[in-house]
């Protein structure tokens, strides 16, 4: 059975062209960068290409990238650094639809003398701007915004939030996981000072990830150790998996057109024909702003783990803000942030696509899946109440 | 994703006895859409009060219509009698086990038909026992003393497990323990009352964690602090030697010196650095 992979929001498949370029520094280009003799240089000369080709998909200078292990290394740093630069302020804003390396760094945070605001959202999952910026004060040392939200794909106005944050002498922080490589970012006269990324979520291998941070932004390391990345992490470079998250870069600004055509039909296909062929079924998120592949659907009346566990048997794999399958028992922090009725909350599927998807995968699917919410509604007792009436 | 066995997979994907009998003897109806989890149980007997037919409509996970589709295979050609005995145990080993937490689905099935039983007998459905423990899931404390004992659980997780009980915010989970407590004839020590501080001690407990805690290990690196003053919760210090002016002094006070006196002193102070 052909596996047709509709779950790019937790993981991609690394390129082929990013495992070709990955493989001669796990063979012949073993040296430590920080050598100094000929091979190591080579190893060196890689590093900073991959540097120079990340910072070009975010348009800023390589001196303002820094390598790390994972989305939330870059995101833990990037907030330690900035309340670490103000010592006396003891106040920090996120909102209550971040991912899990923000959310949860920012309840540790509330546990430990600091006082922590997290901004609602409303039923489409957009931010509440007028509470956000009633709460600015100043003892305010830094914000935490994401651009793209995992889940629903909403796009937050991070570049316009950052603009007034800015004016306040504030730090303004973005968990960019979501969106680097599937909408364009300028960062070159943005007001952002940190953007967190992931190579996973680009088609790089997992465990890298980097850290933008603006020239001039006051920093302090979280990982104190060595002189790599200028003393900014310490830590020798995982040069294999960086060299490879250069050429996913390059090759995420080659592929960002056919994100925003290509891949944002079949996903408006998929969406449209899903909900014309299943009865109450409702999108979560932003319709208007949000990434160009993702779509959060809700099946009433039955339950997200069974949608999953009877779409795997046909090979598709997509993920589900239901309880049961998080293993806790409530709904995804996300959906019940946004008060998307339970009725519809364990019954979430989230579909993300990338650019090796194609269309008769797509149309596999429309096929498909209304055949499985059927079956599973003829199970459940209140498909039959709503039903009857 | 959850490890299920075959015999899970199995039911779950062909399910037996799905749907409701009109005119049925006894009809059992647990769980809710807010829970997850919900299951309407009808079953029809024949003259010698045997159950000739049983079916089963399931809102839940894959594990909790796989119980439900093992508790029907289960219930039929018993005797009422002999239904009363099946419980949430049988419908697990049926299935050749149930992930831990997962087994509140087979909870699920016990209750559904110790509900359908009582219907049938014309057993009055009383109220919901005893008070609110759980208010994410409505479990009462009745509930919670029951489930400790038939399922011997010994931890607020396990109660988790089985019937759902402190799965959500979180907030009744001390009431959870002092059932098990109870239960298990525990006496817990009294948390004992903390003295309140006074400004003197609270310096005193300052300048000693200073000298015991903090100054042996800065001092190592060539380094030093000092006490300048303590006004309410701050705490003003300035740093000497090969601490002042380093680029992680900031770091030092923060992760360290701070955490430091948090610890030994009271969780409320913040350090301030002083320059002179
Ligand atoms: S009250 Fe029990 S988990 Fe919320």
């Amino acid at each position: 059975m052909k596996t047709i992979y509709l779950d790019n929001n937790a993981t991609t498949a690394v390129a082929p062209e990013v495992v070709d370029a990955m493989l001669p520094c796990l063979r012949e280009f073993y040296g430590n960068p920080s050598s100094m003799y000929g091979p190591a240089r080579q190893v060196a000369h890689r590093l900073e290409e991959a540097r120079a080709r990340v910072a070009d998909l975010l348009g800023v200078s390589p001196a303002e990238i820094i390598f790390t292990s994972c989305g939330t290394e870059s995101d833990s740093t990037a907030i330690w650094a900035a309340l670490r630069a103000n010592p006396d302020k003891r106040h920090f804003i996120t909102s209550r639809v971040e991912h899990p390396a923000v959310k949860n760094l920012g309840e540790y945070l509330s546990r430990n003398g600091y006082r922590v605001t997290f901004m609602p959202v409303d039923s489409r999952g957009r931010p509440d701007l007028d509470f956000f910026y009633d709460h600015l004060s100043d003892d305010t040392a830094l914000v935490s915004l994401m651009w793209a939200n995992n889940e629903t794909g909403t796009l937050f106005p991070v570049e316009e939030v950052a603009r007034q944050v800015k004016e306040r002498g504030i730090v303004f922080h973005t968990d960019a996981v979501q969106a680097v490589g599937k909408i364009p970012i300028r960062m070159a006269d943005s007001a952002i000072d940190m953007l967190a990324l992931s190579g996973h979520k680009l088609h790089a291998p997992k465990g890298v990830g980097a850290l933008y941070v603006r020239k001039g932004t006051k920093f302090s390391p979280f990982m104190i150790g060595g002189h790599q990345e200028s003393g900014r992490r310490g830590g020798t470079e995982n040069v294999a998996s960086v060299v490879g998250l250069g050429r996913a870069a390059a090759l995420a600004a080659d592929h960002m057109e056919a994100e925003n055509t290509r891949v944002r039909q079949l996903r408006d296909k998929l969406e449209t024909e899903l909900l014309r062929r299943i009865p109450n079924a409702m999108i979560n998120g932003d319709p208007e702003h949000r990434l160009p592949n993702t779509t959060n659907i809700s099946f009433e009346y039955i339950e997200g783990e069974s949608i999953l566990l009877m779409m795997d048997e046909l090979g598709i794999c997509a993920s589900s803000g239901s309880a049961c399958t998080s293993g806790s028992l409530e709904p995804s922090h996300v959906l019940r942030a946004m008060g998307v009725p339970f009725t519809a909350a364990h019954g979430s599927v989230r579909f993300s696509l990338s650019v090796y998807n194609t269309e008769a995968e797509i149309d596999y699917v429309i096929e498909k899946l209304p055949a499985v919410i059927a079956r599973l509604r003829d199970m459940s007792p209140f498909w039959q109440q709503v039903q009857t009436g | 994703m959850w490890e299920y066995t075959d015999k899970v997979k199995e039911h779950f994907l062909n399910p037996r006895n799905v749907g409701v009998i009109e005119d049925a003897d006894g009809v059992g109806e647990v769980g809710s859409l807010a829970c997850g989890d919900a299951l309407k149980l009808t079953f029809k007997l024949d003259e010698n009060e045997r159950i000739k037919d049983v079916k089963f409509q399931t809102f839940g996970c894959a594990s909790a219509i796989a119980s439900s589709s093992a508790l029907t295979e289960l219930l039929k050609g018993k005797s009422l009698a002999e239904a009363e005995q099946v419980t949430n145990d049988d419908i697990a080993n049926y299935l050749g086990g149930l992930p831990r937490e997962k087994m509140h689905c087979s909870v699920m099935g016990q209750e559904a038909l110790e509900k359908a039983i009582a219907c049938y007998r014309g057993v009055p459905v009383e109220e919901k026992e005893g008070e609110i423990v759980c208010e994410c899931f409505g479990v009462t404390d009745v509930e919670i003393r029951r489930a400790l004992t038939d399922h011997h659980l010994a931890t607020v997780e396990d109660v988790t497990n089985f019937i759902k009980a402190g799965g959500g915010c979180g907030n009744c989970h001390e009431r959870i323990e002092k059932l098990i407590d109870e239960a298990l004839g525990r006496e817990r020590a009294p948390v004992p009352k903390p003295r309140k501080m006074t400004n003197i001690r609270k310096l005193r407990l300052i300048e000693e964690t200073l000298e015991r805690e903090i100054q042996p290990a800065l001092k190592k690196d060539g380094g030093d602090i000092e006490l300048v003053d303590v006004d309410g919760n701050r705490v003003l210090v300035s740093l000497r030697g090969a601490c002042s002016g380093c680029s992680a002094a900031q770091v030092t006070l923060r992760e360290f010196v701070e955490k430091k006196l948090r610890e030994f002193v009271v969780p409320e102070l913040v350090v301030e650095e002083v320059c002179e």
